[in-house]
């Protein structure tokens, strides 16, 4: 929690790598342009709400629901990271 | 054709004819022509269920040309009169390739000169995730390929409220839309009487490329005579990857993408972007979603379990274990049944007849397909789990958990799949890991899948097992000699993880790796499906290996019975001339004889030339044999042995165990201690003894370098272990 009031103050965009479990966000943009592709296909569409469903034993990957219907989405934390979410 | 066009008018009255009553009264493609119709949808839509219905067991696997990606094609027979030669394509989320698997689609797609061009294409798409299904969709539709739209797994989309206006849809899309279950058959009927009708290219088109990117599209469409802006497009974005494009062709595209300063990524990007708003605005007409309950989804309340961070990682050693005590216990008893069947044979055979040919047959041919067939229950069952385990979606599961841990050692949770396959065997494994994305961690995880244990060692590790661990039971339920064979994979695991890590600290690349993948909901599995794949995975173990193991099995005979010039009649003469000194009884006269004459054969020859670099390790000339022939194929090691040992003892010996406990070493006593039998075991869980790995690796990688080092590293690897441990434990 610390952390994240601390990213709230320098104003870093918040991304998919800071939702608490359970917790939904609305897809902004995408940072990484070649991983973008790949997200985009798989419905990371910006506007998209996503929610994070699970943490994987490690703490990675995690699986995100991604829009309103029932498809789940896994990928690791760095990818998640690039997965900028609207204030 | 009147009528065929008419189904492809998307406006008034036409519209309305999109009926399957009004299919029916479309003309039927001409009878004569095999029609090819290609199977495409997103990995998960159900398209292997929807093949296997189509076709059944009448499979063919084999190559797209130029590369290994398994090519499955079946003929159907749509209708009394009118077959069909389905093409099963790989699973893929769009025409963007990202992996070799993917590109097969595209290679087969783009060039409409080529004899393999299918008629249309069966289109599969999960009505419950419907958005991202028909991504695909509206890019296949754009290629202008006449296509139908098999929208599977109904029951589940009704499970989630998803409710889909057909009729409407079907106007929307412009192509004939069938609702379908095809797990249980539903839709299939209909399915297969549209696909026997002539289909116009569907008339609604879901994407225009901007009009600044027309001139340089135009160009392209021009120079290759291509029907649609799209296919030229495709061109545009992907010149580099196209394999039958010729040099020339490349540097014409690559000269018009540079002067109109064309930026595939973006265009790529917004081109998603775009179709999914375009979807967006269908679904919003056409499909309802009532979510009736807020309750959680089952999936997720069975991976609460699953992916427990200790029961999870405790479910999945449970489940590894159950595969080998059942690969272990269970098998025994068809596999005793097979024994005796062919020992009976083989006894019927030699009390019948008489003659220079009834040695070849029971000691050459009949020993060797004994060798094949009594491994039929071990890799069933093998596969059957493997199956299993990857349609109920555990194995996705499995992924996700290693995914961190396989990191470490510089594989990928996608390299768990093709490790977990290595066990059965690693041609399919190795050709598995295609579907990772990443060149470094492909090219590591090839290189060590090999060091899995596979089902060709079973036999091997069997015997040996067999022969010096007591059978007994551990812990009241587990079996000692099935706790030996769970040591042996799990030797070989490690061995692969920890050639992992030094790979990874040896190469370098700038590639990043992705995890991006979708997670499917659980389902039982299908029967069907995992019934296809054991007759499959069985049919290429007795076709090919076993045409390899029964022919080296006669070559070995022929090797075992003669020698050179008269050195065999020499044996015999020097043992009968002992034999009268010093009064051999005539049974032991025989077994000497016998022995004498095997050492002086041609099989004695090799064995004995290569008996100094291996009597470090515990081995002595029979064994040399035996580990020259295994390198066509380690199972042959059983076979092998056999007839080494069959040649010369007691009539009532059958079984390749008894054999080697009989054997003795010169002092009398059993030749197999279990220092030698564990040295041999560690040198068959390294060794590279396997032509079609080492044949398949040099496809995947293209070129000998990888092969090479792979024969050279776990050769090395299991002298020095086998070394090792027979000088220890001796």
């Amino acid at each position: 929690m610390s952390s994240r009031s601390a990213q709230v103050k320098t104003n870093a965009p918040r991304s998919v790598k800071d939702l608490r479990l359970g917790e939904s966000g609305t897809i902004c943009c995408l940072e990484d342009p070649e991983m973008a592709l790949k997200l985009l296909e798989m419905g990371c569409i910006p506007g998209t709400q996503v929610r994070l469903n699970s943490r994987a034993p490690l703490g990675c990957p995690i699986t995100l629901v991604v829009g309103d219907e029932d498809y789940t989405l896994s990928l690791r934390v760095s990818e998640a990271a690039t997965i900028l979410l609207k204030d | 054709m009147a009528r065929a066009t008419l189904i492809s008018d998307p406006t008034g009255a036409a519209a309305s004819a999109l009926t399957l009553e009004a299919l029916r009264d479309v003309p039927p493609r001409s009878h004569r022509e095999l029609t090819r119709i290609a199977l495409i949808g997103n990995p998960n839509s159900g398209k292997s269920s929807l093949f296997n219905q189509l076709t059944g067991l009448n499979q063919k696997v084999g190559n797209f040309p130029g590369v290994t990606v398994d090519r499955k094609t079946g003929i159907s027979q749509l209708t009394a009169q009118h077959r069909a030669e389905i093409i099963d394509l790989p699973g893929t989320y769009s025409l963007y390739p990202k992996s070799l698997d993917e590109k097969v689609i595209t290679d087969l797609l783009y060039d409409q000169a080529s004899d393999q061009y299918p008629d249309f294409v069966v289109v599969t798409v999960d009505a419950s995730n419907i958005r991202r299904n028909l991504l695909l969709f509206t890019q296949l539709a754009d290629l202008g390929l006449p296509a139908v739209l098999a929208l599977n797994m109904m029951d589940v989309a009704a499970q989630h409220g998803v409710q889909i206006d057909i009729m409407a849809l079907q106007q929307e899309l412009g192509v004939p839309i069938i609702p379908m279950n095809a797990r249980n058959g539903v839709g299939i009927a209909a399915l297969k009487i549209v696909m026997s009708r002539q289909l116009g290219p569907p008339t609604r088109s879901f994407y225009e490329p901007g009009d600044d990117l027309l001139p340089m599209i135009r160009q392209i469409r021009y120079y290759f005579n291509l029907h649609n802006d799209y296919l030229a497009l495709h061109y545009a974005h992907q010149f580099r990857q196209i394999s039958f494009l010729t040099p020339d062709d490349k540097a014409y595209i690559g000269e018009l993408v540079e002067k109109y300063g064309f930026q595939a990524t973006p265009r790529q990007a917004q081109e998603t972007i775009d179709r999914y708003a375009r979807i967006n605005d269908i679904l919003l007409n056409t499909v309802t979603v009532t979510r009736t309950e807020k309750n959680e989804p089952y999936s997720n309340k069975i991976d609460k379990v699953l992916t427990h961070k200790v029961w999870g990682y405790l479910i999945f050693f449970g489940v590894l274990f159950m595969m080998f005590q059942a690969v272990f216990a269970w098998a025994s008893y068809p596999m005793e049944l097979i024994d005796q069947g062919v020992t009976w044979i083989n006894q019927l055979v030699q009390t019948n007849f008489d003659g220079p040919l009834v040695n070849l047959l029971t000691e050459g041919v009949l020993a060797g397909l004994g060798g094949v067939l009594i491994f039929i229950p071990q890799i069933a069952l093998l596969f059957a789990f493997i199956a299993v385990l990857e349609e109920t979606g555990y194995m996705a599961r499995v992924t996700f958990m290693m995914d961190r841990i396989m990191r470490k050692f510089g594989l990928n949770g996608k390299s768990v799949v093709p490790l977990i396959s290595g066990v059965a065997c690693a041609v399919p494994a190795i050709m598995s890991a295609r579907t990772i994305e990443n060149w470094k961690d492909r090219i590591i995880t090839i290189f060590v899948t090999p060091l899995m244990s596979c089902s060709a060692r079973i036999p091997v590790y069997t015997v040996l097992i067999a022969l010096v661990v007591p059978d007994e039971p551990v812990l009241g339920i587990f079996n000692l000699q099935g706790v030996a064979l769970m040591g042996l994979y799990l030797l070989g695991f490690f061995a692969a993880i920890f050639s992992a890590l030094a790979l990874k600290l040896l190469l370098r690349t700038e590639n990043k790796s992705y995890f991006i993948m979708e997670f499917p909901v659980y389902r039982w599995p299908r029967w069907k499906n995992v019934g296809i794949t054991i007759v499959e995975k069985v049919k290429a173990f007795v076709f090919q290996a076993g045409k390899v193991i029964v022919a080296i099995s006669v070559i070995l005979w022929v090797l075992a019975s003669y020698g050179p010039g008269n050195a065999l009649e020499q044996a015999e003469a020097r043992v009968r001339a002992t034999a009268a000194e010093q009064r051999y009884t005539p049974e032991y006269t025989d077994i000497r004889i016998a022995s004498e004459k095997l050492e002086s054969s041609y099989a004695g020859l090799f064995g004995r030339t290569l008996e100094p670099a291996i009597r470090p390790l515990g081995f002595d000339w029979k064994i040399g044999i035996a580990l020259i022939t295994s390198f066509a194929a380690r199972e042959v090691f059983v076979g092998t042995i056999s007839t080494i040992y069959s040649v010369g003892q007691d009539a009532d010996m059958r079984t390749v165990q008894q054999k080697l406990a009989a054997e003795k070493d010169d002092n009398g006593q059993p030749f197999f201690t279990p220092a030698r039998a564990f040295s041999l075991l560690v040198f068959y869980v390294f060794a590279m003894q396997c032509m079609s790995t080492l044949a398949v690796v040099y496809r995947e990688t293209k070129g000998w370098k990888w092969p090479l080092l792979q024969l050279l590293y776990m050769t090395g690897l299991a002298y020095v272990s086998s070394l090792i441990v027979y000088q220890l434990f001796k």
